[in-house]
């Protein structure tokens, strides 16, 4: 195997990075779930991926894309992108409410496998909504940003970095910061840690244990419909099968992270999306996903705190 | 010691279905007739095939395929209940091992590498391969909880396959294993010329060695110490059961099991393929344990042939009987429905929602293990309660004793 030179090591990174804010943004869902009620929740993935038909039903109905001339305009151009993302987001937070509602909340106090396979159902039952709804073939993304590169030379070869990479990494590291922001320094975001601390001790505090749990669903899956959107612009095709696989990896990426810890999840977001990109280049694109879930299994085992978690002992 | 610690032992006798015996007339009765209509299934297209009789409806050669297949996936799922039923663990990539026992089947008994072990060898050589496999990832991931477990499983699940198709020189890749032997008895072959009726026979012959294994199994020390740990493992632990080694014994036997039925369903069905054994295999299995009732071996065989035939006959054939029903009577609406709805398209759907239902109202499934009732319902809380109560009030009372063992009740 040849040694790869800067150039093209620097480009994988860039890559990984920007495929990587995309899975970090689903990880937070995940993170945040777990973290407040210890569940696994398997529909995440497929809330992400009814977020991306979502943003498709919305941009063809209003026929956004690159080619039409209304769009040169940069203002129109953000309005009808922040358009997209509150209703994208809106619908899949809702989405995550009333899933929460109906499917795990009359499961808290049960034993844990119970929720465990609830939530797997509800994957199911989401898969088969977005099979029947856009159909079982891969969809094409229309371009909302025209397609433009930075190139720069690095000795003899070019970086090239797609613009598209570069307001991703910016909209999610957006979210990141908001977020975090949110849960350390406003009233609701100190229910939320509260709540994840102890529920009883929260519910004695005047905490509406109820509101807060929906409320963490509700940013999770929001997180996860600006995730859809972003991922729709760059990778472009979208599938009903897409959740299932880009669920387990942002999953993956919440455990490397360690699971409930929010910084955590971004950081094994990035780690995620460089192990791709490496494994595409210098093993092949076939091995990759095993690489991915490989990853997983070590960590388990090995750290199942995770990089950033902290060793805690299990509540009896 | 040894002699009491098995209860239908110590009452005299072990009998060859101990459930069976302290259970009503009326379910023996019912376990008779369901035996005889399943031996007797087969029966009338043997008759029409020798044109003996002309039947009215078409029992055509794939009703017993299916049949013989549900047999296969009654084993899987009988193995999947020793782990998820018994010991409590929740295994997401079961179908992992199931293809692993189906392509050994396969690499040592096709033309492929021009191998062929006989298939009744091949029973044991591929239960023991698949438990190896067991064994080997459960002794890392074992001590993991429950969660997590699930998670590493679902990875297992999903590394094998990719195995599998990437490993072209052992397992023809993409293009999978055809030619595989069929199960021979001396000269006479099992299921030549596409005779599924002989493999539905060998499916049910398997099926009630197993039952009666797993039976006997619940009950012994090894069954028992399984409950123990899914009902509270640091009790279990703490009772001086080796829970490792327990949860690796039931990983390592639900896997062989897999291995039997990956035998099974490799020689039935004459071919492997790497696409057979993904995901929602895995969710497949787990849905006839959780229909039929984790832990109860008869509600296990009932939830897999109840999906199993609810996959491959009724929801293929429902739109069409629908359809004709409409002609005979004239209801447009069912015509069209016939016409317009594929079922075939929201299987997922339907065992999405069979999994979130069960779990809500009835997670003990359709026929219940009493003791997995108890545990999974909200109810047994109180029941929870009151023994932490109950344990208060003695240590209250006991609190002037100095001596530990003088607070046992």
């Amino acid at each position: 195997m040849d040694l790869p030179s800067l150039a093209e090591l620097l480009q994988q990174i860039i890559n990984g990075v920007s495929r990587g804010s995309v899975y970090a943004l689903i990880a937070l869902g995940y993170t945040m779930v777990y973290g407040i009620i210890e569940l696994i929740n398997f529909a995440h993935g497929d809330i992400f991926m009814l977020g991306a038909f979502t943003a498709l039903t919305f941009v063809a109905v209003f026929g956004v894309d690159s080619r039409n001339p209304a769009l040169h305009d940069p203002v129109a151009l953000i309005s009808v992108l922040l358009i997209t993302f509150i209703f994208t987001m809106l619908v899949t937070g809702l989405l995550g409410v009333v899933i929460e509602r109906f499917a795990y909340r009359p499961l808290r106090n049960a034993p844990k496998l119970a929720p465990l396979i609830s939530a797997l159902g509800v994957s199911y039952i989401l898969q088969n909504i977005g099979q029947v709804w856009k159909g079982p073939s891969n969809i094409t993304f229309p371009d909302i940003i025209p397609e433009t590169f930075i190139r720069i030379p690095i000795g003899e070869q070019f970086l090239i970095i797609r613009w598209k990479a570069v307001i991703i990494f910016t909209i999610s590291i957006m979210f990141m910061v908001l977020l975090t922001l949110f849960v350390q320094r406003t009233k609701l975001g100190k229910a939320m840690r509260a709540t994840a601390q102890d529920q009883t001790t929260a519910q004695l505090m005047g905490i509406n244990i109820n509101r807060t749990i929906a409320l963490t669903f509700f940013i999770g899956a929001a997180l996860a419909g600006a995730g859809a959107i972003l991922y729709g612009m760059f990778i472009k095709g979208v599938q009903f099968t897409v959740g299932f696989a880009i669920g387990l990896k942002a999953f993956t990426a919440a455990v490397l992270g360690g699971i409930g810890n929010i910084p955590g999840a971004m950081l094994g977001g990035f780690i995620i999306g460089m192990v791709e990109a490496m494994s595409d280049t210098f093993l092949e694109t076939r091995w990759t996903q095993a690489v991915v879930f490989g990853v997983l299994i070590l960590i388990l085992v090995f750290r199942p705190s995770g990089l950033l978690g902290q060793r805690v002992a299990e509540k009896v | 010691m040894q002699r009491a610690e098995n209860p239908s032992q110590a009452r005299g006798g072990g009998g060859l279905f101990p459930q069976a015996r302290k259970a009503s007339r009326n379910s023996m009765i019912a376990a008779a007739v369901i035996s005889v209509f399943l031996l007797l299934l087969p029966v009338p297209q043997m008759l029409s095939e020798a044109g003996i009789v002309r039947l009215p409806i078409r029992f055509d050669q794939a009703f017993i395929n299916a049949a013989a297949d549900t047999a296969c996936f009654t084993l899987l799922a009988l193995g999947l209940n020793i782990v998820v039923g018994y010991a409590g663990l929740l295994d997401l990539g079961y179908a992992a091992f199931f293809a692993i026992g189906t392509y050994t089947y396969a690499i040592l008994a096709s033309s492929f590498f021009d191998l062929h072990v006989p298939f009744w060898i091949m029973l044991f050589v591929s239960g023991l391969v698949t438990a190896l496999f067991g064994v080997a990832f459960g002794a890392p991931t074992l001590r993991l909880r429950g969660d997590y477990l699930a998670i590493v499983t679902l990875g297992f699940g999903e590394i094998v396959p990719i195995f599998i198709l990437n490993l072209d020189q052992l397992t023809a890749g993409t293009n999978g294993i055809s030619g595989v032997d069929k199960p021979a008895i001396g000269p006479v072959i099992i299921g030549a010329n596409n005779d599924n009726i002989s493999f539905y026979y060998l499916g049910l012959a398997l099926i009630v060695l197993i039952v009666f294994f797993i039976n006997r199994l619940r009950d012994s020390r090894l069954g028992r110490a399984w409950m123990a740990i899914r009902e509270d493992e640091l009790a279990a632990a703490t009772m001086g059961i080796n829970t490792t080694t327990t949860k690796l014994w039931a990983f390592g036997l639900g896997a062989a099991l897999s291995g039997f039925a990956g035998t099974f369903y490799g020689a039935h069905l004459g071919f492997a393929s790497p696409q057979q054994f993904n995901f929602s295999q895995s969710v497949l299995i787990l849905c006839m344990v959780i229909l039929g009732g984790m832990g109860n071996l008869w509600g296990v065989m009932l939830g897999a042939a109840v999906i199993y035939l609810l996959q491959t006959v009724v929801l293929i054939q429902l739109p069409t009987w629908l359809g004709n029903l409409g002609k005979s009577t004239n209801l447009d609406f069912l015509i069209s429905f016939n016409e317009n709805v594929r079922l075939t398209d929201y299987t997922f759907f339907i065992y999405g929602i069979i999994l979130v239902l069960f779990m809500l109202f009835r997670p003990e499934g359709l026929i219940a293990s009493r003791r997995r009732k108890l545990e999974l319902h909200p109810e047994s809380e109180k029941i929870s309660d009151q023994e932490r109560q109950d344990l208060y009030d003695v240590r209250e009372t006991n609190q002037t004793d100095t001596d530990v063992r003088g607070s046992q009740p």
